[in-house]
């Protein structure tokens, strides 16, 4: 049992739900990252089948010992419940001198859930702008596309390279776009990635003490400029994601679907 | 001299070609450049006539269609893409 001081709040919850993503700076001790730093260069990481519990995954290893971290089970069990199924990981390795960038993609396929999986990415160590690292587009995980699909794109305003200190971990929505920047130092660049699908019903798993915070409404309805004229219709989508996580159908922002909904029956 | 197409693709907000540009790419086919993802943290202008104004000449509109049913909330690509294109001559 996750301690409620780990779990994520409710503003954290809908920044997630807005911009796809939320990062966890230097939270991983320095002894933890150079122990996993030997691993992925070695690559001595476990690979479980897909769908295994996560639980006994990884016991006797520095990345396990880093996924079961307080701040790191806080948002696992917030985002995808406490005993979560390990679908994946990948140890992404850019090479020193690398000057192309990876293609903008979203990873698998069109995924229509509101019942979403998460992805972590860590870094392991220091992770400067000359050596990346990964790239993402705020708020692009509700948009219906098939991996690199979106291969074409170059820029957006407001996409984010992940530039971090060691010990750094970022957590993704499944439908975040991103890619991998250009190593451009003479180190060989590190991130490793962990896809994690729930088991129990993504609802209210969070502290949910603040949930009607009037800051909340603020947050989903967070513009993110590449949106251009489709703005509302992300907040949309925002809508329709928070009342999955809240189980609370009549939640709005700015009357948005209490608008579209409104189905009059009365007579005069 | 032979010529080489340099292409520019801007996304506007809007349908309108005075309005913002929020994501551009570019690619060169005078091998004199590589672009690649995330290499500008701004676009090379700020509207797509602001391009026209520099020379480069649009070849593709975007088209304008009805959502499909059922789909009138849904997100995907991005709408408002404009390709232009400058000739460049090369030894």
């Amino acid at each position: 049992m996750v301690a409620r001081e780990h779990l994520l709040d409710s503003k954290q919850m809908a920044q997630f739900v807005a911009d796809g993503y939320l990062r966890f700076d230097e939270v991983v001790p320095d002894e933890l990252n150079k122990a996993a730093y030997k691993q992925m260069e070695a690559g001595d990481i476990e690979r479980p089948g897909a769908g295994t519990k996560l639980g006994g995954v990884w016991q006797d290893s520095a990345i396990g010992q880093i996924i079961r971290l307080p701040q790191i089970q806080g948002a696992m069990a917030s985002l995808v419940g406490s005993d979560p199924l390990y679908d994946h990981h990948a140890v992404h390795i850019v090479q020193p001198s690398h000057k192309q960038g990876q293609v903008w993609h979203a990873d698998a396929i069109i995924d229509l859930r509101l019942d979403f999986d998460i992805q972590f990415f860590y870094f392991c160590h220091d992770t400067p702008r000359e050596m990346g690292g990964t790239m993402i587009l705020p708020g692009s995980q509700y948009r219906r596309v098939s991996e690199s699909d979106i291969g074409r794109y170059q820029n957006f305003l407001g996409q984010l390279p992940m530039v971090c200190k060691a010990g750094t971990v970022m957590v993704c929505h499944h439908g975040i776009w991103h890619c991998a920047q250009p190593n451009l130092t003479q180190d060989t660049r590190y991130m490793f990635k962990l896809r994690l699908n729930p088991t129990q019903k993504q609802e209210q798993l969070w502290n949910t003490d603040d949930v009607d915070a009037p800051e909340i409404g603020g947050i989903l309805g967070t513009n993110h400029e590449w949106y251009g004229n489709e703005s509302r219709i992300e907040v949309v989508n925002r809508i329709r994601q928070w009342r999955h996580l809240t189980g609370n159908e009549k939640f709005d922002v700015s009357y948005w679907m209490g608008r579209l909904e409104n189905a009059p029956s009365g007579t005069a | 001299m032979p010529l080489r197409q340099k292409l520019l693709v801007l996304y506007a907000h809007s349908p309108d070609l005075k309005s913002r540009v929020v994501s551009w790419a570019t690619y060169d086919g005078t091998g004199n450049s590589s672009p690649t993802s995330g290499d500008e943290d701004k676009p090379p202008y700020g509207s797509v006539v602001a391009a026209m104004e520099d020379g480069w000449r649009v070849i593709q509109f975007p088209q304008q269609s009805m959502a499909h049913p059922g789909m009138e909330y849904h997100t995907s690509y991005l709408r408002y893409e404009y390709i232009l294109e400058q000739l460049e001559e090369i030894d």
